[in-house]
């Protein structure tokens, strides 16, 4: 279906996994990630798929778990607190290189927190979503067309690296309707896996799909192999959008709905004769690093901006090694910044006329 | 200008702009000096909902009654009073009802059905959206309304064509919905009120009639 459609975030999250070929879906509702587990509900079954509402949060991660390692394109989604009930299994994905879409429609937090629009699980997607040394592929769509596009990348991503990758949203992209256009996945060709336990027809020795080592030794050994992978995941999947950074003294970063708000606020700064600009993270692991230090060569200043009390302000100055200052604006609980707030920041950071 | 009724009740699929076409009909019903209470009686949606513009419509002089926790973190639907008053006539006064989407929304609408069902001056529009992924299809959304009727335990009373996306709408967008919203109607049997166009459009699509020309008031804050 390559027509027009006008979607709800999670809808078209829903919609392009599917035509990205995936068939397997384990979920537990929660607001305000709802409907994508709803459209699964409506969808899957016609498509000759699997929608099953599991138990829990920990039973439906687990069964992700055991279908990806089935060599299947599995998924699962919920919202913070749900995602932090399924980090256990994520660790044992990670652990037994396994890949899966897992998707945050964040709200804010901590504990039950609230149902309405955050960023404050950044830490947690990008430094730790489970227990352990490991990495996942992180990707922060912006628009409802780019939620669908980065579903399809994020699969073929995982099955490439051999990872868990997760769609960090919020609950305001969730929600929020813009027409789409989705990819019609009929062609889609799935990658072999010939490490996937779907039965070895005396064929091939038996695979093994495990995260528990019996040495010390053989788990270094793995934890080191897989750190080298993602160096080269590092050198190779970063993206980031740039908007009016060639002459930017202030440059904004903001990623997700922060980054829709603060572009308005870049354009009212540039209405004012202020030479601001905005850098995108589009894929938040890998960190788009490469793209922040070459406008630390020319940005007098750098402003994150989060739904966020201040998380990943942290990567900025680490991007660019402290060498501008790097400030930080955010609301959180539930609250959007306005783009009038950010054209505040921007004044007060000295954006010269 | 459309004649409404002094009960006019939202029922839809998702997203197909029930809350936007409500607050339009309030508030041009207000604008025709006429006393509205708007209910926004969405116990599904999270975001963007009637309870959500209580300020621009209270300006307007239009009554609001929303869920008690409506616009806070509390996911608990339940409903005032106040509710259960909208569905008895008031003289002059008319009633906006913005129900929450699918039969899952239309639930909570059951309670009332004794009453709106009695009710005679009213209008109960099916609002359908030809852009709407699981509704594309004149045979997939009269579906839904037999769902939603199901679960309200009250009957439509004429389709409302609300087909649109957003900004990119054309008016030839807007003409090739007409059929589709036709078709689901005959197959519901029921009239095709209006079909509902943007003023900026509105200009480029004379020919389609009955139109209802609406703004675009339900939108993200960026």
């Amino acid at each position: 279906m390559a027509e027009r459609f006008l979607m709800k975030g999670n809808e078209a999250l829903a919609e392009a996994a599917i035509q990205a070929g995936c068939r397997h879906f384990f979920g537990y509702p929660i607001t305000p990630q709802t409907e994508l587990a709803a459209y699964m509900s409506k969808k899957m079954p016609k498509v000759g798929g699997t929608y099953l509402q599991a138990e829990s949060e920990l039973a439906a991660a687990n069964m992700v778990l055991g279908c990806a390692s089935a060599g299947c394109r599995a998924m699962t989604s919920s919202s913070s607190p749900g995602i932090s009930l399924k980090t256990e299994a994520i660790s044992y994905m990670a652990g037994s290189d396994v890949p899966a879409l897992i998707i945050n429609v964040q709200r804010g937090g901590p504990g039950l927190g609230g149902i309405q629009p955050s960023q404050a699980d950044y830490w947690q997607a990008t430094k730790a979503t489970g227990h352990g040394d490991f990495q996942i592929l992180v990707f922060a769509p912006a628009t409802v067309q780019e939620m669908v596009n980065l579903v399809g990348k994020a699969f073929d991503l995982g099955d490439k690296y051999r990872m868990p990758a997760m769609i960090l949203a919020d609950g305001m992209l969730g929600q929020m309707m813009e027409p789409v256009e989705i990819p019609d996945g009929s062609n889609t060709e799935l990658p072999e896996k010939p490490w996937a336990t779907n039965g070895h027809q005396n064929k091939r020795e038996h695979n093994i799909i495990n995260s528990l080592y019996l040495t010390p030794q053989a788990l270094e050994k793995l934890v080191r192999e897989r750190f080298e992978r993602y160096e080269i995941i590092k050198k190779n999947e970063q993206m980031a959008e740039e908007y009016l950074t060639d002459d930017a003294d202030i440059i904004v970063v903001a990623y997700g709905a922060s980054a829709r708000v603060s572009h308005s606020a870049v354009d009212s700064a540039r209405q004012q004769g202020i030479k601001a600009g905005l850098i995108r993270p589009i894929t938040l692991w890998p960190f788009p690093t490469d793209t922040l230090a070459k406008a630390a060569e020319h940005a007098k200043a750098f402003l994150s901006v989060e739904m966020s009390m201040g998380q990943m302000v942290d990567d900025v100055k680490l991007a660019i090694n402290c060498s501008r200052p790097v400030e930080f604006y955010g609301r959180t609980g539930g609250m959007i910044p306005t783009p009038d707030e950010i054209l505040q920041q921007i004044i007060e950071l000295g954006g010269e006329k | 200008m459309f004649e409404f009724k002094h009960l006019t009740i939202i029922l839809g699929h998702y997203g197909c702009g029930k809350t936007n076409l409500s607050l339009n009909i309030a508030l041009d019903l207000a604008s025709r000096g006429k006393r509205v209470t708007i209910a926004d009686l969405d116990v599904v949606n999270p975001y963007f909902r009637t309870g959500d513009y209580r300020e621009m419509l209270e300006q307007s002089g239009i009554r609001v009654v929303a869920p008690v926790f409506a616009a806070t973190n509390l996911d608990n639907p339940s409903l005032p009073a106040a509710m259960g008053d909208i569905f008895e006539p008031h003289g002059d006064e008319y009633a906006v009802v913005d129900v929450g989407g699918d039969d899952a929304g239309a639930f909570a609408l059951g309670q009332y059905s004794a009453k709106i069902n009695s009710y005679e001056d009213k209008d109960i529009f099916y609002v359908v959206n030809k852009f709407r992924s699981l509704t594309s299809t004149p045979e997939d959304c009269a579906e839904i309304l037999r769902e939603i009727e199901s679960a309200a335990r009250i009957k439509a009373t004429a389709v409302a064509n609300n087909s649109h996306l957003q900004e990119l709408t054309t008016p030839q967008d807007v003409r090739s919905s007409v059929e589709y919203a036709k078709k689901t109607a005959d197959i519901l049997k029921l009239p095709l009120a209006f079909t509902a166009l943007e003023s900026k459009i509105i200009g480029g699509a004379r020919d389609i009639s009955p139109a209802y020309e609406i703004r675009r008031i339900v939108k993200p804050p960026f």
